[in-house]
């Protein structure tokens, strides 16, 4: 409405031509100081990005390099001992971690997956105890492991429970350990399946728990999968909190889940580290080699897993 | 014809339609200095990871007036007003080709700074985008990145007097620029934008986030703008374009032999002219509501 | 999908149930939905169940030693024939570990962040994201083992100036709990930072800043309540991590002492080295592993509680 009309000059290219040569090079770069600064400050986020992964790096080939002379078979077959750590091996810690590792994942799976999907598909928010129980986990989340250990020190060891100082005891410990981590991954998992898909189940006249089975968590099943085996890989190397559940470290006979003294890999790994010799020391690194392998393997695993389930969801 | 609703711009258009071309070189009006196009595009392309989106735009782009680029969605226009102060720069795989000349200097010329450009020629984007920072704050950031000389408080009061926004803000320039309706953002932002003094504002739709209210506040701003400022802006709104443009220019989609789709400028003239005796069949067809 | 068409075909063969009343036939959904519901509420249970085991031994420890002593005395002997029962010197361990770590964690966790949301190609990123989760995947007892056998000694190699006077080094296990959480830091800021709207970005570069600015000015402070929140994580995995310090920071002293590069205990480490040991029930040292928790738990609970405030003040202020 205040547009006046009539300023406009008709531009016609060749007219510009002797124009153009009188403009001066507009742009000249940055002045030195931004250009420095700009520079300096990539250097110094590349300097803080490398410090890490140096670190990483540095920690595993320190490792290999530390622990290669005892890369043999009495690693995983001979049992330990605190006489001769040339031949002494971590065969009743493996079985130990294997044990709690395997009833940490017959827990957490069912109780976690089962808590995310009443959090995400059936709770009503604005309900004080359906909050309570969002906050409570995120809380239980932050709690130090070693905590976790005298809960089970005290409620499953005895207390209540009174499983005593048995492989049972360490593995529930450390499934409520990572529960929180598993309830969380999963619901990010469900949050992610489009509304859509549930809103066409349920048009259909589907219930709402055939429509969570059939389409919420095939939907969401690769990321509640990468969940728990991270989940699962941190509860394998995680040693304090079985300190005071009773992860003895020198057992010598194969342990079971309910009865008798159990150990774990890393917990063994730090008492031979304690010990004053020089060889055991090397068998610690081995010992650290393989928790490693056993790690890497499982994260591969996961990926190619999640792979497997994106390309099946996309078909 | 949408033309007569009641806009001068285009009302006048009808009447002379046969002679606006021929009166312009005649220099009615202003004596204006700025004879210089501010842009000048030679088979302009733009490519995304090697597939073209838009191709041979010839064009100039005048100064201290409004340009419009209009058409269908997906006929480039977006792309090609990026590609003006290199914010193509930021996506990956992007690639222009051509001569695109800004008063004579090639914009993409190996000595050139992306950083600079953007200085001179500012934009406006579709959803406004404030910062989260005080309204004050969200103005005050351009001249302190680049370093702007005197009172930073004259400095914000200038540029939110020049959005037209001053009015409404002054008393709470401390205030979140979120506690701002949309219509005030996407003003804030002009301001923003202005704060710097650039040559050139570039707008991508600016108005279509925004209410029938804050739209023709944001066009008067606009009409009063290009006093100073050259400005190129993108719209899907056929009658924005000619209720605030002197020149438009029409972009279509071309489905070249292996089926790409292409964006491609068909013609560019003044506003009056494009609406009303247009050359090209196919504006004709977009103008009128055949097609688009 | 195939179970869907399924329903949906047999539905007009079937005879229809009647709408209203159908519910009496949804016991399965409701048994479901009873589970679910328990599994939920079970992390109550496990909240109670952790208050509860810290109180009742801790109460009882306060009935013999008073809180005052407890809180403000510099000597921590609780296994000594002359115990002593002042907790400052493992709080004080903790702090040093907890200061340190961030001194690491903060500048590294934060520049790793900013280059990999704002500078990094997608195909840095590709090999970097994961290669920061295998170092977050790497037990605490091998960052441990690191600390002790390989960086201490060579730091006692290339500062040999320094008051190195034990193997153990407190300082030394604080850096390596540093490196332990930067990938937390780094990768909870970055996923802030790339929530930051697209439009910030490009409303910045719009006006000529360059990319340090846009990181800083623009990118930093729109995600600071994530980035904070990523420091708290941090710093309360920090607090809470045991196996690095009981290896590298040994048993400590029990005097009150700042030596950044001599033996000391945290609090974590006190209660990890106590329960190996053979400590019998019932005596006040198997009473004082709980007083240690609960102290270490309202500590965390604290910081947490915090966090969220925080989060929360910086949301309202921004959206």
């Amino acid at each position: 409405m205040v547009i006046q009309k009539g300023k406009q000059p008709q531009r016609a290219r060749l007219a510009v031509a002797g124009a153009r040569n009188a403009t001066e090079s507009v742009f000249g770069a940055s002045s030195r100081a931004d250009r420095i600064g700009n520079v300096l400050f990539r250097s110094l986020l590349l300097l803080g990005m490398g410090f890490a992964l140096l670190g990483m790096v540095s920690i595993i080939v320190w490792s290999f390099v530390d622990g290669a002379p005892r890369l043999d078979m009495n690693l995983i077959t001979a049992g330990p001992s605190s006489i001769t750590p040339e031949t002494a091996g971590y065969r009743t810690a493996i079985l130990g971690s294997l044990y709690v590792i395997g009833g940490v994942i017959l827990f957490i799976v069912p109780v976690g997956v089962g808590a995310a999907v009443y959090l995400e598909e059936y709770a009503d928010q604005t309900r004080w105890w359906n909050r309570l129980i969002e906050v409570n986990i995120q809380n239980l989340a932050a709690v130090p492991s070693i905590v976790f250990g005298i809960l089970g020190l005290a409620f499953i060891v005895r207390g209540p429970l009174d499983l005593g100082f048995v492989a049972a005891a360490g593995s529930l410990t450390l499934s409520l350990l990572v529960l929180p981590t598993v309830i969380l991954a999963s619901r990010e998992a469900i949050r992610a399946v489009p509304p859509s898909t549930r809103l066409g189940s349920l048009g259909l006249g589907a219930t709402q728990w055939q429509t969570i089975w059939h389409h919420v968590l095939p939907g969401a099943l690769p990321g509640i999968i990468t969940g728990v085996i991270l989940s699962v890989s941190r509860a394998i190397g995680e040693a304090a909190p079985l300190l005071l559940v009773g992860a003895v470290t020198f057992v010598m006979f194969d342990p079971s889940f309910f009865e008798g003294q159990f150990s774990v890999l890393p917990v063994q790994i730090f008492n031979y580290a304690g010990r004053p010799q020089e060889e055991f020391r090397v068998l610690a690194s081995a010992g650290v080699i393989l928790m490693l392998a056993v790690l890497l393997v499982m994260n591969s695993f996961a990926i190619w897993l999640r792979n497997h389930y994106e390309n099946k969801n996309a078909r | 014809m949408p033309d007569n609703s009641g806009h001068e711009t285009t009302g006048t258009a009808p009447g002379t339609t046969g002679t606006a071309p021929g009166t312009a070189p005649g220099g009615v009006g202003t004596a204006s200095p700025d004879e210089v196009p501010v842009f000048e595009l030679g088979d302009v392309s733009v490519s995304y990871n090697g597939n073209p989106a838009l191709a041979g735009v010839t064009m100039d782009i005048g100064a201290k007036e409004i340009t419009a680029f209009i058409g269908p969605s997906g006929c480039g226009k977006s792309t090609l007003l990026r590609s003006l102060n290199r914010m193509n720069d930021l996506i990956p795989g992007a690639r222009v080709r051509g001569e695109l000349l800004y008063k004579g200097t090639d914009l993409y010329g190996a000595s050139v700074d992306a950083v600079q450009v953007r200085k001179r020629i500012g934009m406006v984007f579709q959803k406004p985008n404030p910062f989260p920072k005080s309204i004050y704050d969200n103005v005050a950031f351009g001249p302190r990145t680049v370093g702007m000389k005197g009172s930073m408080d004259e400095i914000v009061e200038k540029a939110l007097r020049g959005a037209a926004l001053w009015e409404e803000v002054s008393d709470r320039l401390r205030e979140s620029a979120y506690s701002l309706s949309g219509g005030q953002q996407q003003r804030l932002c002009i301001a923003r934008a202005i704060a710097v003094e650039p040559d050139v504002i570039l707008m991508d739709e600016p108005c279509s986030a925004l209410d029938p209210i804050s739209t023709v506040r944001v066009e008067d701003l606009m009409a009063e703008l290009k006093n100073h400022y050259s400005i190129v802006i993108v719209t899907h709104n056929m009658h924005q374009a000619a209720r605030v443009a002197d020149r438009t220019a029409f972009f279509s989609v071309q489905v070249d032999d292996t089926g790409r789709r292409i964006g491609q400028l068909i013609e560019a003239d003044e506003t009056g002219t494009i609406f009303t005796k247009p050359t090209d069949k196919r504006t004709e067809d977009y103008i009128s509501g055949r097609v688009g | 999908m195939a179970h869907s068409s399924m329903a949906a075909s047999t539905a007009g063969a079937s005879p229809r149930r009647p709408l209203a009343g159908a519910g009496t036939s949804r016991w399965g959904e409701k048994v479901i939905k009873t589970f679910l519901a328990l599994c939920a509420a079970f992390s109550i249970l496990v909240t109670t169940g952790i208050v509860i085991s810290l109180v009742v031994p801790t109460v009882n420890f306060f009935g013999q030693i008073p809180l005052v002593e407890f809180l403000t005395g510099t000597t921590w002997a609780p296994a000594f024939a002359n115990p002593s029962f002042g907790v400052l010197p493992i709080v004080v361990g903790t702090l040093i570990v907890v200061v340190t770590a961030l001194a690491v964690a903060i500048p590294v966790g934060l520049a790793s962040a900013i280059y990999l949301s704002e500078y990094a190609s997608s195909r840095v990123r590709k090999v970097v994201k994961p290669a920061l989760e295998v170092l977050e995947g790497i037990p605490t007892v091998a960052i441990g083992l690191f600390a002790f056998f390989f960086m201490r000694p060579l730091a006692e190699r290339y500062l040999p100036f320094l008051p190195w006077d034990t193997p153990f080094s407190i300082g030394i296990a604080g850096v390596a709990v540093g490196l332990l959480i930067v990938p937390l830091v780094a990768s909870v800021s970055e996923d802030a930072m790339r929530s930051v709207p697209a439009g910030l970005r490009e409303g910045a570069y719009a006006l000529g800043a360059s990319k340090m600015r846009v990181s800083m000015r623009v990118i930093f402070p729109a995600a600071i309540s994530g980035i904070i929140a990523a420091v708290v994580l941090g710093t309360s995995r920090a607090i809470g991590e045991t196996m690095v310090v009981l290896i590298a920071a040994g048993a400590g002293n029990p005097n009150l002492t700042f030596n950044w590069f001599g033996s000391a205990q945290t609090m974590t480490a006190y209660i990890g080295g106590t329960a190996t040991g053979d400590i019998s029930q019932g005596t006040v040292v198997y009473d004082t592993i709980f007083a240690v928790g609960a102290l270490l738990f309202t500590m965390t609970l604290t910081m947490n509680i915090i966090a969220t405030r925080l989060v929360r003040r910086f949301r309202e202020v921004y959206e």
